[in-house]
């Protein structure tokens, strides 16, 4: 079996963050903040967070930050809850959530909260569960979780609860892989789990898993490594996870690599990007592959960061 | 990002790809300069067209035509032609969009909003969403958008559902019709719609409609859970029902102080150890429900009605709906028997989470007898150094098969008025059952497989209580052997279905302490999972020891619980505890040779109360001689879990965190703990 070719992605991982000038670099301008987060978790993950400059990330990351205290894919953009929590999260890894005024992070997130308890993306009113999970999320790394109304955004989410046991990002949206991820990490953070039908959902969940042991995000579809994040931490959060066979998806993954030029790609043999290289290597952290660090399926971090913010004096 | 072949990067492709980038970038830089100048001329929103064309995920340009369509909008001479064509323009641009990229969130949440401005006909809507999905009838946008549109335009769900059933007719592959589907049904059986009243004229002609789906190409997913939800329809009941509870109706119980059992009047499976002179009663329903209270449920003691009696959900931290629910009653003293009636439902106020009232008020019986204090004190305590090994107890004899089988199935309580109104599912069962067997002798299919041993378990437990037998369990543990072998991928689900089978099916291997409860022995049976707890809520002392459990998740149910044994099995973390924590008449707890502290990742890591999951009170009671000695981020899991036990003895060698350093955590945490690992403690 192949092996994770840790230097390489940690090389190709640092020249993605360089190279600003190719034109998929330009294209993926406006979510630069995101590419922060899995570059840099990924690099967290293989144990090499300490190759970037801290001070550089951070004082970008505040760049980022417009008055109502939201945040935008980079500099110039508009703010949205989306990159919001990427900021959050990348401060979180260097421990240096402090930098930031949490009264004014927390009140751009709770202005999103809608009535029915759901969550807009931002002043332009998409609503869609993967904000209610950002939402929690983000808030509950901030410790005031308390600052939304969180019965609501629970009720909220088990309105868009399926027939197959899956959700979808609105009432009577299709059960997709990434929707379920973010409504069961939402109910997991919220201590409301035992909503959640586990066996019935387990069911759907493993059956993601095609002959080639890699995972897709919904029925008759191509499975993809990204999948391997959002299908397995579902599986993970609802104890699960043994219902697929980890050995294949740990072979399907490694199989995506490019071991050449490093990074990983969404299927054997195609482009890689960071967006795959970073759920392939939290993938593999879920599957227990030797020399990753754990990773938590619910906050998307490594699990000393999430200890640190919760379990210290 | 998704499926780009894999090239090596040639110098003219990355000249090109320079230049390209060099052009978007220049697009960019001014674009921001008109955007953030709040400039909304012809010309700056012309370039914004032009850089969604090539970048619809650009989101910023989006925001940036909404502020200029609003812009517009206010125009002091703005009138119906005008704004129609400001309108018109961004429904254009929209669509040049989606041709780049029909999957941009961006662009259909902007077509939304442009459409919620009033002014555009909707009907041109249902043409376009046509092209879509007939280019990609999976795209979930499109589907999500058309059911925004339908909504919009008031389309009635049988409009939607014909159109489903043309989608479906045109390919049975589409598992997103099939859903959109499951959702119309579901809102006219709500409704209650005409032609939908009768869910049994209507679920047969879906089995009619999903059969072809399947049986044509057995291997497709698109049908396996819509025909489950069928199945699901057609066995469950709206209303909540209480399956099973202890004490059972009828039973007698005797309550015996902290010291032997002299019983033989009584049979042992009754006799409950209590030294507070209270036991539990624990109802346990078909489904989780809420509103169980003293309001709800009354509850009669000789000739005191117990107003003050807590009902407890057993579910994770604060929630309050639960299949199972307990309540402790303290019998006095001074009366040696009595008899005890409990009143389920006869006021309204239990409802299942779909929002289903309890509607079969239903009431249990039992009688309490006090055992006498004897003067002699000095008899060996029952708690004292428990060991479950085979030669502390002797086998229960043959000659109780019957009262063994009581026991089990006493607890189970029959519900009468079912019987009669379910012929319909009983015939629809039925007819699965036979199609079924028919694919499956044409093709052997895990489909097939999985789904006959659904039908026949689920017309085994409908049939249960008065059948007095699973008459079809042998069949469904060889069909799920069968799908062991035949879909390894999936090896571990059916192995856990299997177990619980096994479990449901299970009536031998009591064995009696020479002086004490009732063991129940379930060891060495492969089991991977527990299940049919409402059969075993009598137990007081159990051994799952050498089985392959790597959760315990149900077992809060078995509130009798004092013993038990999870000696040489898989469980994997602290966390996967949890369920122990509800066991309030827990004692002795062996989990010893396990795999806790072997895994880096923990599956059950939000299943347990704690701060992660918000689901501890934020004002931590933290021991300070704890926390004081201990690192709680190193040891959060012991604390969270421990803290509530109440164990005289624990067993934990053999798990790879027992080193001395955390035997002396686990001590600071649990005081009350007199013996671990076979060694008194001070």
């Amino acid at each position: 079996m192949a092996e994770l070719a840790v230097d390489k992605h940690v090389k190709y991982i640092l020249a993605v963050e360089k190279n600003k000038d190719s034109f998929e670099s330009v294209v993926m301008d406006h979510l630069r903040m995101n590419g922060a987060y899995w570059g840099l978790t990924a690099l967290d993950l293989l144990g090499k967070l300490d190759s970037v400059n801290v001070d550089e990330v951070i004082s970008w990351i505040l760049k980022c930050q417009h008055e109502s205290g939201g945040f935008s894919g980079n500099i110039g953009h508009d703010p949205h809850i989306l990159y919001t929590l990427s900021a959050v999260q990348v401060l979180a890894l260097f421990n240096k959530l402090d930098v930031l005024d949490i009264d004014k992070v927390a009140t751009y997130i709770t202005g999103l909260q809608n009535e029915d308890g759901s969550f807009s993306g931002d002043m332009w009113g998409e609503v869609d569960t993967r904000f209610s999970y950002i939402a929690i999320c983000c808030l509950s790394i901030l410790c005031c979780l308390g600052k939304i109304n969180v019965e609501k955004a629970v009720s909220y989410i088990l309105s868009c609860k399926n027939l197959d046991g899956g959700f979808g990002c609105t009432p009577g949206g299709e059960s997709h892989a990434g929707q379920i991820f973010c409504c069961v990490g939402a109910l997991a953070l919220t201590g409301s789990l035992h909503y959640v039908d586990k066996d019935l959902l387990g069911w759907w969940l493993c059956e993601r898993q095609v002959k080639s042991g890699g995972l897709n995000g919904r029925p008759e579809k191509l499975p993809d490594v990204c999948y391997s994040w959002w299908v397995l931490s579902s599986l993970i959060m609802i104890d699960r996870v043994h219902w697929i066979d980890k050995e294949k998806l740990v072979k399907f993954i490694l199989d995506c690599q490019d071991v050449e030029n490093g990074g990983i790609s969404d299927r054997p043999d195609d482009a890689v990007d960071v967006y795959h290289t970073y759920f392939g290597v939290a993938g593999l952290s879920l599957l227990n592959y030797p020399g990753l660090k754990a990773i938590d399926p619910a906050y998307a971090l490594p699990v000393d960061v999430v200890n640190r913010i919760f379990f210290s004096g | 990002m998704h499926g780009r072949p894999r090239k090596a990067p040639k110098p003219e492709d990355e000249a090109a790809s320079s230049a390209k980038a060099q052009k978007l970038r220049a697009l960019q830089t001014q674009f921001f300069s008109f955007h953030h100048n709040k400039i909304y001329t012809k010309e700056a929103v012309e370039l914004s067209a032009k850089l969604l064309e090539i970048n619809p995920e650009s989101y910023t340009a989006w925001n940036y035509r909404k502020l200029a369509v609003e812009h517009y909008l206010n125009l002091p001479d703005c009138n119906p032609d005008s704004i129609k064509s400001v309108l018109d323009d961004e429904l254009r641009v929209v669509e040049n969009a989606l041709r780049q990229n029909f999957k941009s969130y961006g662009a259909w949440h902007h077509r939304k909003w442009v459409l919620s401005k009033g002014h555009s006909s909707i009907d041109n809507e249902l043409r376009l969403l046509d092209k879509f999905q007939k280019a990609d009838s999976r795209n979930f946008h499109a589907w999500n958008y058309r059911r925004f549109v339908a909504e919009s335009m008031k389309r009635s769900e049988q409009d939607e559902l014909k159109y489903t059933e043309d989608m479906i007719y045109a390919n049975f592959s589409n598992y997103s019709a099939w859903h959109n589907r499951s959702v119309l049904l579901s809102a006219l059986f709500d409704k209650k719609a005409e032609g939908f009243l009768l869910k049994e004229k209507v679920l047969p002609e879906e089995y009619e409609f999903i059969h072809q789906a399947i049986f044509t190409d057995p291997d497709d997913q698109s049908g396996w859970f819509y025909h489950l939800w069928l199945l699901d329809q057609t066995v469950t009941t709206d209303s909540p029902l209480l399956a099973s509870s202890w004490p059972g109706h009828g039973s007698d119980v005797l309550l015996v102080g902290d010291r032997c059992y002299n019983g033989s009047a009584f049979s042992p499976f009754s006799a409950l150890h209590s030294d507070s002179g209270s036991f539990p009663i624990v109802l346990y329903f078909n489904q989780p429900v809420r509103g169980v209270n003293s309001s709800t449920v009354t509850v009669e003691c000789g000739f005191n009605k117990n107003e003050d009696l807590l009902w407890k959900p057993l579910s994770a931290s604060n929630s309050q709906t639960a299949r199972v629910w307990v309540a402790h009653l303290k019998v006095s003293s001074s009366d040696l028997h009595s008899t005890v009636e409990v009143s389920v439902g006869h006021t309204k106020g239990i409802i299942s989470t779909r929002g289903f009232e309890y509607s079969h008020p239903s009431m249990l019986s039992f009688k309490v007898h006090v055992q006498p204090m004897e003067r002699d004190s000095s008899q060996v305590s029952v708690a004292e150094s428990i060991s479950l090994r085979e030669e502390n107890f002797k086998v229960y004899g043959k000659q109780s098969e019957e009262s063994i089988i009581d026991s089990f199935d006493q607890l189970i309580i029959k519900n009468g008025h079912e019987t009669t109104a379910s012929n319909w599912r009983f015939e629809a069962l039925a007819k699965e059952i036979e199609c079924f067997r028919e694919l499956l002798s044409l093709v052997d299919c895990k489909i097939g497989k999985l789904t006959l041993a659904r039908l026949l378990k689920a017309y085994d437990a409908m049939s249960y209580p008065f059948a007095n037998k699973l008459v079809h369990s042998e069949e469904v543990l060889e069909l799920y052997s069968d799908l062991m072998k035949l879909d390894r991928t999936h090896y571990q689900f059916y192995k856990d279905e299997r177990s619980i089978v096994l479990l449901q099916k299970y009536k031998d291997s009591v064995s009696s302490a020479i002086c004490g409860p009732i063991c129940l022995r379930l060891n060495n049976l492969s089991l991977s999972r527990m299940g049919a707890f409402e059969k075993l809520l009598w137990v007081q002392m159990l051994d799952l020891s050498h089985n392959e459990l790597q959760s315990i998740e149900g077992l809060e149910a078995m509130q009798l619980l004092s013993c038990l044994s999870l000696r040489n099995n898989k469980l994997r973390s602290l966390t996967a505890l949890e369920p122990l924590r509800k066991l309030k008449l827990l004692r002795i707890l062996d989990i010893s040779y396990n795999q806790i502290g072997d895994h880096s990742i923990d599956t059950t890591r939000y299943v347990c109360s704690s701060p992660l999951s918000h689901s501890v009170g934020s004002e931590l009671n933290r021991d300070e001689t704890v926390t004081s000695d201990v690192a709680l981020i190193n040891n959060w899991e012991a604390f969270y879990i421990f803290k509530d036990f109440n164990l005289n003895q624990l067993d934990i060698v053999g798990n790879t965190i027992a080193d001395e350093k955390f035997k002396s955590v686990l001590v600071k945490i649990m005081p009350k703990l007199k013996q671990l690992d076979g060694k008194l403690l001070d």
